[in-house]
């Protein structure tokens, strides 16, 4: 094995996504070409509907990528058995979860699933695991409530922990801070940053926040009609990257700030 | 922790203990009450005060108990595993349409059996025939309505679909009523009633597989089931193998419902109705607690519906079908009220 394989958590090589139909194959993205190292944040930004979310299901394994190959730590990923993946990758949705009946506690020791036995039944190094994610993400106060009597943002809490109690990898988020207000959506990215540092986790999040990702993130995936590019933030302004991102009359972006402004 | 894993086992040993005594006074209730020193010395196998207590205690009330307690528990969990597949609370062996599909499947049996001449017709309509038509009947529905979910993601749709299916049965046992017998025709009206009773011993034992063979299935199921609380992708991402799961629920399902209703006709509202009672008393949607805790429940629900159905002390007896109904209808409305969300 050489060490630039294992250098990369996920990689991916001539990636290209979207869906197929019985006869037509609609390319959304090509030629994506990521690498994700341990212990970074990655923002990945886009305009509506070019393809953020489908590039997480693709890198998931829950929808198949047209060509290309994606690898996690080395290895194709359709090569992996169902639950080895879930070992090694977690995701956070942005679907609400079907029942809304679990307790908080319940809901992220279910992260524990590729772990347990048939039965599910957890081990103690199960319940530490799943204690340290309740820890980690500061949810403990209401660990003893239902899904359906938390707000939106203690659900999206609840919603990390349970990816960390699945303790893999990667995290993938998908637009983790929709429906939450300007402080909760900054803590969600906090705590997303936190953790890479603190837990030496890749984790991968498509947002809107911009301007926070730029803040935070290591690195960052900018999508656009035509291409994909990553780097870190400063690098991508110093580029011109993200002038790119949304139609000029409307916003523009200032590199000084790090901001998108409203044209007149 | 423990402090909720020792109520949950109080919850089971209450529930143990409240299954056994609707047992007994089910065999003890009906148009003669026997006393229960009778009823115990009789299941001990000792003799009763009056040699009829014997043979009634045997080979009437003794098998309908027994018929109750399957009945209930099965179709309580068939419930339970529907509401939490199709991720729909007011989903249930008889809203889904799978009562009527079995039903269906009984209907062409029974009548459709005059078509095909009487030889044939009384080599059909042995009990294991029964039984395969009728769970049959319930796979294919199933089959179906799965077939639209998949299409449709919306949860108004299955119900609907449902309801379709309960129509269609309906127009096909008009058609095929018009051309059987009259006695063809009394006996599936008979059974569309719903009945415990008269049940023979190897009837009951062909009940106890099917409905062994579900639960077992279910229990085996419970950590796929409780990756499916959080939806089809939370449950992908977990390594759960959808497709094989769902055909392994939806088998259950069908042996469960098919089979129990082969025997006892399409009955109502148990199905549907438990799963929330029981979320009612212990509030997780836990599949490893709630599986067992619907199951004794089931049992319980249907034991205390035969002994209402039995009118004790009278002469009469009513359809079952009728009080789970009666029963049912308004428990699921005023959960509807009450918690003004259904949650599975």
């Amino acid at each position: 094995m050489n060490s630039e394989k294992t250098d990369n958590v996920l990689q991916t090589e001539d990636l290209s996504i979207g869906y197929l139909s019985k006869r037509k194959k609609t390319t959304i993205a090509q030629d994506i070409q990521l690498k994700l190292k341990s212990g970074t944040l990655i923002g990945l930004v886009g305009a509506n509907g070019i393809g953020k979310s489908t590039l997480l299901r693709s890198l998931c394994g829950m929808q198949k990528h047209l060509g290309g190959t994606i690898k996690i730590k080395g290895k194709e990923i359709h090569t992996y058995h169902p639950v080895e993946l879930a070992t090694l990758l977690s995701v956070v949705l942005t679907e609400a979860p079907a029942s809304r009946n679990l307790t908080t506690t319940e809901f992220v020791s279910l992260g524990r699933q590729p772990h347990t036995n048939w039965m599910g039944k957890l081990s103690e190094l199960d319940r530490s695991k799943v204690e340290k994610a309740i820890e980690q993400t500061q949810i403990a106060d209401f660990r003893e409530k239902h899904c359906y009597e938390l707000s939106d943002g203690q659900m999206q809490r609840v919603a990390i922990a349970r990816a960390l109690a699945q303790d893999t990898e990667i995290i993938l988020l998908d637009e983790p801070t929709t429906h939450l207000d300007l402080y909760h959506r900054a803590a969600i990215l906090k705590l997303l940053k936190k953790l890479s540092v603190t837990t030496g986790k890749t984790i991968l999040f498509s947002t809107h926040e911009i301007d926070l990702a730029i803040q935070l993130a290591d690195e960052m995936i900018v999508m656009t009609k035509n291409k994909t590019i990553t780097g870190s933030p400063r690098e991508l302004i110093r580029q011109g990257h993200f002038d790119a991102l949304f139609p000029k009359d409307t916003i523009s972006f200032d590199a000084d700030s790090g901001r998108f402004t409203i044209q007149n | 922790m423990m402090e909720t894993r020792q109520s949950y086992s109080i919850v089971f040993i209450l529930l143990t203990i409240l299954l056994m005594v609707c047992f007994i006074a089910n065999i003890s209730l009906g148009s003669v009450r026997i006393p229960l020193a009778d009823v115990f010395s009789v299941l001990f196998g000792g003799e009763a005060s009056k040699e009829s207590f014997n043979y009634i205690v045997f080979d009437y009330r003794l098998p309908k108990a027994i018929t109750a307690l399957l009945v209930g528990g099965g179709l309580a969990i068939s419930g339970l595993l529907m509401q939490t597949l199709f991720r729909n609370p007011l989903a249930g062996p008889f809203v889904l349409g799978l009562s009527s599909g079995a039903s269906l499947g009984v209907a062409i049996l029974i009548l459709g059996a005059g078509a095909l001449g009487g030889l044939v017709g009384g080599l059909l309509t042995s009990q294991w025939s029964l039984v395969i038509a009728s769970a049959l009947g319930s796979f294919l529905v199933l089959l179906a309505v799965l077939a639209v979910t998949l299409r449709i993601k919306d949860t108004m749709a299955i119900l609907i679909i449902g309801l379709m299916f309960g129509s269609v049965t309906g127009a096909v046992v008009a058609v095929l009523s018009y051309f059987s017998s009259a006695e063809q025709l009394q006996q599936f009206v008979f059974w569309s009633f719903g009945s415990l009773g008269n049940q023979s011993w190897s009837g009951i034992l062909i009940l106890s597989i099917c409905t062994l063979v579900g639960v077992v299935i279910s229990f085996f199921s419970s950590k796929s089931l409780n990756a499916l609380l959080l939806g089809e992708n939370y449950a992908k991402s977990m390594g759960v193998r959808i497709k094989r799961t769902t055909l392994v629920i939806i088998v259950a399902t069908s042996i469960l419902a098919g089979g129990i209703t082969a025997f006892a006709g399409p009955i109502a509202f148990v199905g549907l109705a438990v799963p929330h009672l029981t979320r009612q008393w212990i509030t997780t949607s836990n599949h490893r607690i709630l599986l067992p805790a619907v199951l004794l429940f089931g049992s319980i629900i249907m034991l205390v519906c035969d002994i209402v159905a039995q009118l004790p002390l009278s002469e009469y007896t009513l359809p079952i079908n009728a009080i789970t109904s009666l029963i049912g209808a308004p428990v699921v409305i005023w959960l509807l009220v009450r918690k003004r969300k259904l949650l599975f």
